[in-house]
């Protein structure tokens, strides 16, 4: 996996308090959820069956393990529109070498769609350090760029869900005591990258690069290194999610994953994480991709005209950075009353 | 001449040329290209990212960006389609659609100005709202029964020769866009807040204001392009132009304007725009496929702002080295 680099020396982790949860940013994403399925299961009771509950947080899985990948870059002040390319590139790769090679295990399958994504991220991130040049514009060059090489390499064929091997589409709806693999490996994408980011040197140091960039070079951060590092992890994550995604669905073709980069912002964004980096945190840009799955099934569950599901995640994003922008103003307030007493 | 040499230097002036070796080398090397009817289209194809490319020129000039542009053509698209299903005549969809446009864009221009939002953010939300809302209007439906008359004025040539109705206009709006941007005391104050907003408001000009007209501004052009692309195809349709907001960035980047603001022209955006059209259409034409050339979109855009970072390194250090070579005394 890609998390955790070694740690030199760990500064001192911000100590958890149970009353912290009610300043916590994600407590409004929480509420909403929790207010949202309420509304949605008394409605419709079979919202909460097993097979509904199951096909959510199979969705919400893939698109977590992305999202996760995408915060970080966020929070280092970047930002990452190739990951759906990576996604659809490292989904084909996989789906078509299990094709060739019926044998090989899912472990080897994951790792080469790791190293897939880690490679796209690599080149992501020189361009972006070492060719000075604002993330957005280098990832969607590569975005382009990424989706070309599929499609030129795939052309119109696709991989069907009876060409690859039976154990690679079972994987994904296989469980481990009752809890699907892929929920399993969200889970600890989300945590071990949670932990990175809120615990160890490298996490710390990506927050500070996000909250002033000049600062951080000046204080002598590995501005280099944890850039590529930070492009790396979102990279690996897509490539991750490539082969989720090739593993739950069987049927694989070169527009795998387009425009699924929006969909990432979108979770990342709505789970608090701040579009100038920063702030926010891996396990909000976690439930901000359940809230968006939620409202997609429960919009089917309530029969409510499916268009209006990208409507609403839109609206969801705009009202997320306006309310943090509120946040903001208000702590750039206090901070200044706090200041003029002294 | 030493201007000169700046302006030779400068990257517009190379996309320019560029652009012109590549329209002569596909005119020579690629068989059907010079032909009319391929004009025609060439032109016809590039006809809606050329529109939207000239208010985002001077968006990205101040140093913001517009993303919802392609989902507001796709909204005005549907809400035509809609409007011309309800009976209204055609005379009267087509300003409303404009103006529909328009106040998307002022939406945009309210959030990034007057609540200070970033503006990448914005669009992006505002990309995914317009879109869905255009979904919400017309669904998965598409309206085709538009009157001759409008869609074969907008496919149609003039007096049937190879050049198309509608450059006319592209023309006309590029003209009045570029004095605007380059010959008026409005387009200096552009750059001016591209390179920096806080000198350009003690220098008295009214930041959020302007701002908020070139939303207002790209929001009327988009709802145009979406007029237009909906006659050209006789097809209004929620997803109409999806994913062609990135075209339009990337052509403008590659018309050399600066992603930070400051820094630009609109005929090196015109060039970029036909740059991109030119190698689509002449790799088109030798069977590469439409996706695959995506790849050429993607480098160009990468190398359209590494290239002018490298020259820059380049000729800061062989400044630095010249001036090391000069005798302190002589200075």
């Amino acid at each position: 996996m890609t998390v955790a680099a070694p740690v030199t020396e760990a500064p001192k982790a911000p100590r958890f308090r149970p009353g912290d949860i009610l300043k916590q940013r994600e407590l409004g994403i929480v509420l909403a959820l929790l207010a949202l399925v309420a509304f949605t299961a008394i409605n419709q009771p079979r919202f909460l069956s097993s097979q509904s509950v199951r096909d959510i947080l199979l969705n919400t899985a893939i698109l977590a393990v992305v999202a996760a990948g995408m915060a970080v870059v966020v929070i280092t002040r970047h930002i990452d529109l190739s990951v759906g390319s990576v996604l659809g590139l490292s989904a084909f790769t996989v789906a078509t070498v299990m094709q060739h090679n019926q044998g090989l295990p899912m472990v080897a399958a994951i790792g080469l769609g790791l190293a897939i994504g880690a490679v796209a991220g690599v080149v992501n991130g020189a361009l972006v350090h070492f060719g000075n040049v604002p993330a957005l514009v280098v990832t969607l060059g590569t975005m382009y760029a990424y989706r070309g090489i599929t499609y030129s390499w795939a052309g119109g064929q696709q991989v069907t869900a009876d060409e690859v091997p039976r154990h690679f589409l079972r994987f994904a709806n296989a469980d481990l005591l009752g809890v699907p693999w892929l929920v399993l490996i969200a889970l600890v994408v989300i945590a071990g990258v949670g932990l990175m980011m809120r615990n160890y040197r490298i996490g710390r140091e990506l927050y500070a690069m996000g909250s002033s960039p000049q600062a951080a070079g000046l204080a002598g951060i590995g501005i280099a290194r944890n850039t590529l590092v930070a492009f790396v992890i979102s990279g690996s994550l897509a490539g991750l999610g490539g082969v989720l995604y090739a593993s739950r669905f069987g049927t694989v073709d070169a527009s795998s994953g387009n425009g699924y980069e929006l969909q990432v912002v979108a979770a990342v964004v709505v789970g608090g994480v701040a579009v100038f980096g920063g702030s926010g945190t891996i396990w909000g840009a976690g439930l901000g991709a359940l809230l968006l799955t939620v409202i997609g099934s429960a919009l089917a569950v309530l029969d409510i005209n499916q268009f209006w599901q990208q409507a609403i995640v839109g609206a969801l994003i705009v009202l997320a950075i306006g309310a943090d922008r509120l946040v903001a103003v208000r702590i750039a307030r206090s901070l200044r009353k706090r200041d003029s007493h002294v | 001449m030493s201007e000169l040499r700046g302006r030779l230097a400068s990257w517009d002036s190379v996309i320019i040329l560029i652009t012109v070796a590549v329209l002569a080398g596909a005119s020579i090397g690629v068989e059907n290209f010079g032909n009319s009817t391929n004009f025609t289209f060439l032109i016809l194809d590039l006809l809606p990212i050329a529109l939207i490319a000239l208010p985002m020129t001077m968006i990205v000039i101040t140093g913001e960006i517009d993303l919802s542009v392609a989902s507001t053509l796709g909204l005005t698209s549907a809400i035509m389609g809609d409007l011309w299903n309800r009976g209204l005549t055609i005379e009267t969809i087509i300003p409303l659609c404009v103006l529909i446009g328009a106040l998307l864009g002022a939406v945009n221009g309210v959030l990034i100005t007057r609540l200070g939002l970033p503006s990448l953010a914005v669009t992006i939300g505002t990309l995914a709202l317009y879109r869905g809302l255009a979904f919400v209007v017309l669904g998965d439906a598409a309206v085709a029964d538009f009157p001759w008359t409008f869609t074969g004025w907008v496919t149609g040539t003039i007096g049937g020769g190879p050049i198309p109705n509608v450059l006319i206009l592209l023309v006309v709006l590029a003209v009045i866009f570029g004095v605007v941007l380059h010959a008026t005391p409005f387009g200096r104050s552009l750059f001016a807040i591209g390179a920096n907003d806080q000198a350009a408001r003690f220098s008295g000009i009214d930041v959020a204001r302007t701002k908020f007209w070139l939303y207002v501004v790209s929001g009327a052009i988009a709802g145009l392009a979406g007029v237009l692309w909906t006659l050209r195809y006789s097809s209004a349709r929620a997803d109409n132009g999806a994913g062609l907001e990135l075209a339009v960035v990337a052509a403008v980047l590659l018309g050399g304007v600066s992603i930070f603001g400051g820094r630009g022209s609109l005929w090196g955006v015109l060039s970029g725009v036909l740059l991109l059209a030119v190698l689509q259409n002449a790799l088109r034409l030798q069977d590469v496929s439409g996706q695959a050339l995506n790849i050429v979109t993607g480098l160009l855009l990468i190398a359209s702002v590494l290239l002018p970072n490298i020259i820059a390194g380049v000729r800061n250090s062989l400044h630095r080295r010249r001036l090391r070579a000069v005798p302190a005394k002589s200075l």
